[in-house]
């Protein structure tokens, strides 16, 4: 887009320079130093021609990383909207619909290696505080290996456990120890 | 019939408990009461004395509360002597009591209590009337062995309550035969509101009994895990203020607080070793939950477990040659122990689905720990040699027993209406009680040594 209304504007302007030049040779002036005038003055054109056709491409290259970033960023919020895996009872392995979100944060992960994320693991509240802390590690680790397996890189990845103490849901049903049993993706 | 009774009993102790000391929630929620009635005598004030707070208010309740007397409360008295003189011991002998204290209090100063004190043996006064002359060499002397023991103190109106701990201590001391713990503190996390509260995660101590509570550190991270140095001056904890668990040491009294532990991974479960020189603690600095014990002078770590099962939550036993820790090395976790000489390790525990968070008694021959038996977790002791296990609490979501420094008393954290309380358990399970909280969850309970 940008780039096309440069193009335009030059084609406009340069017939224009050009009458202006031809008019100054009418006023008598020599005709060699006329030509050469012409020709440096072509030069000049060139060299404008190509700055500003050097200046759309960079803009153009911008353009596209902006772009790139923006999608960039819309992928990150969806993966972030899709950020938490669940567990089953006093378990670290991963469930398939685990291993279906684990996937594309996987994809995403191995196309930025620049992104670095922290992977929290969480339990219910069922068992002590302290054994907790080691199945939290457990499950961090099992989608830490998913992860390393789908071409993310070690260094983009650590792990912290937090047990049953971050609880996501208060109460004692089914469904709230069900909320509290999950691997959180951070993105840093 | 027998469940009729101990409805009755119960209903009895919940009216008696809300009339006398209303902070105080006591349930027997099972079995034969074999606690003994006691009389603590409201203490008589002389005229003009303002009493900054009640003395025997909290001796009765701190009696209550061990779970080896009741206090009877002032119905149940057939009288209020003001001094072993006006006894009616008979009467008393008929009320069951097998004590009685009776104490005066007069102020001498704007802030100085006078404290008198008799702890009367009502059996013995019965014998005896309270008085008797017998010749000895020659001599008439009086005779007054019915009284146990007598103290006078001047005191300032703060100390009231450390006082009547002590006295509390005493009483237990001299009719049980066993230290009395009244004078303790417990360590705790509370977790508050985080809508309410910026810092919600704190650290607590408290006198025993939930009183005079103490914020030491509030954090917007979880804390855990804090557990005494056997002097009772410092606490190590669990703090993940920098986004991980690191360990810390902290006094109590100047606030000082050293990290102790930064590895990647767990840094958790801190516990000092009987003589303080040692912090065993796990790390999974090397990929996997295992046992270490740091010497702290050098900071130099020993591995205690290597293999590829979760190791946690390891226990001094009291000479410090034994550690017992929960282990998952056998498919579900369950208690093991490992001599710190020989490496030797075995597995103790064989009751139940899994067992974890394991215990010493103080004298040692007993273990505590957190048992679950078909999807339910309790309270339960094991003994060490006979291997024997009883579960001795009925609430839900038991974790983190801890002892009092006697071993009469198990403090531990439960589930009740959905929020977190702290709990006790008699070591014989027959008394239980509920302690009262602030706002928040309360939980990881940690009973100091004797202070």
């Amino acid at each position: 887009m940008q780039l096309k209304k440069v193009l335009k504007g030059l084609v406009i302007t340069l017939p224009l320079v050009t009458v202006m030049a031809c008019t100054s040779t009418d006023n008598g002036v020599d005709e060699a130093a006329a030509k050469e005038a012409a020709a440096a003055q072509a030069a000049a054109d060139q060299a404008a021609r190509d700055a500003e056709a050097e200046k759309a491409e960079i803009m153009a290259m911008q353009q596209r990383e902006q772009m790139e970033a923006e999608q960039r960023a819309k992928d990150l919020a969806t993966l972030e909207q899709d950020q938490v895996v669940y567990f089953d009872f006093d378990t670290s392995n991963l469930t398939s619909s685990a291993r279906a979100i684990l996937s594309k944060h996987a994809q995403f992960l191995a196309a930025n290696p620049s992104q670095s994320i922290v992977i929290e693991g969480h339990c219910d509240r069922r068992g002590t505080p302290e054994y907790n802390i080691a199945l939290g590690e457990r499950r961090a680790k099992s989608i830490q290996t998913y992860l390393l397996n789908a071409n993310v890189s070690s260094s983009q990845m650590s792990v912290v456990s937090y047990g049953e103490e971050k609880p996501v849901a208060n109460g004692t049903s089914q469904s709230a120890f069900a909320q509290n049993r999950r691997g959180v993706l951070v993105y840093q | 019939m027998n469940k009729i009774n101990s409805i009755l009993l119960s209903l009895f102790f919940i009216c008696f408990s809300l009339e006398s000391h209303a902070t105080l929630e006591i349930y027997i929620t099972e079995g034969v009461n074999n606690a003994r009635p006691i009389g603590i005598v409201p203490f008589h004030v002389s005229a003009g004395t303002v009493l900054p707070s009640s003395i025997d208010e909290v001796v009765a309740a701190d009696l209550t509360r061990s779970g080896k007397f009741f206090a009877l409360n002032r119905q149940q008295m057939p009288q209020l002597p003001k001094s072993d003189s006006e006894v009616d011991y008979s009467e008393w002998a008929a009320s069951g009591a097998e004590a009685l204290l009776i104490g005066h209090v007069q102020q001498q100063g704007a802030d100085e209590f006078k404290v008198s004190l008799q702890l009367l043996d009502v059996i013995r006064g019965q014998i005896t009337g309270g008085q008797t002359q017998m010749r000895s060499n020659g001599q008439l002397v009086t005779n007054r062995d019915h009284i146990l023991d007598e103290w006078s103190w001047v005191i300032s109106g703060d100390d009231f309550r450390q006082y009547a701990h002590r006295i509390s201590d005493i009483i237990y001391e001299k009719l049980t035969g066993e230290k009395g713990a009244f004078l303790t503190q417990i360590a705790y996390i509370i977790v508050r509101d985080s809508e309410t509260e910026a810092k919600p995660f704190q650290l607590i101590v408290a006198d025993y009994d939930g009183k005079n509570e103490n914020v030491l550190l509030r954090s917007n991270e979880p804390l855990m895990s804090p557990s005494w140095s056997p002097d009772g001056r410092k606490l190590a904890y669990v703090s993940f203020e920098n986004k991980k668990p690191q360990i810390f040491i902290q006094d109590i009294y100047t606030g000082s607080r050293t990290m102790i532990t930064d590895f990647p991974g767990i840094n958790g479960a801190p516990t000092f070793s009987p003589d303080g020189n040692q912090l065993a603690m796990v790390l999974s600095k090397d990929g996997n939950p295992e046992i270490y014990v740091m010497d702290l002078a050098s900071k130099r770590l020993r591995q205690i477990t290597r293999n590829r099962a979760i190791d946690t939550e390891p226990s001094w036993s009291p000479d410090g040659k034994h550690l017992i820790f929960s282990s998952e090395r056998g498919g579900k976790p369950q208690i093991y122990r490992v001599n710190l000489n020989t490496g030797k390790t075995r597995r103790v525990t064989f009751e139940g689905d899994m067992n974890l968070g394991g215990t010493y008694t103080p004298d040692g021959t007993q273990m505590v720990m957190v048992n679950r038996t078909r999807g339910n977790y309790h309270i339960a002791k094991q003994g060490v040699d006979s291997g024997d296990m009883l579960v001795l609490t009925k609430t839900f979501l038991d974790e983190s027993p801890s002892l009092a420094p006697n071993g009469s008393m198990i403090i531990y954290s439960t589930l009740h209406e959905g929020r977190q309380v702290l709990s006790l358990v008699s070591l014989d399970g027959r008394f239980k009680a509920r302690l009262p909280v602030s706002e928040g969850q309360v939980k990881s309970p940690s009973w100091s040594p004797f202070l």
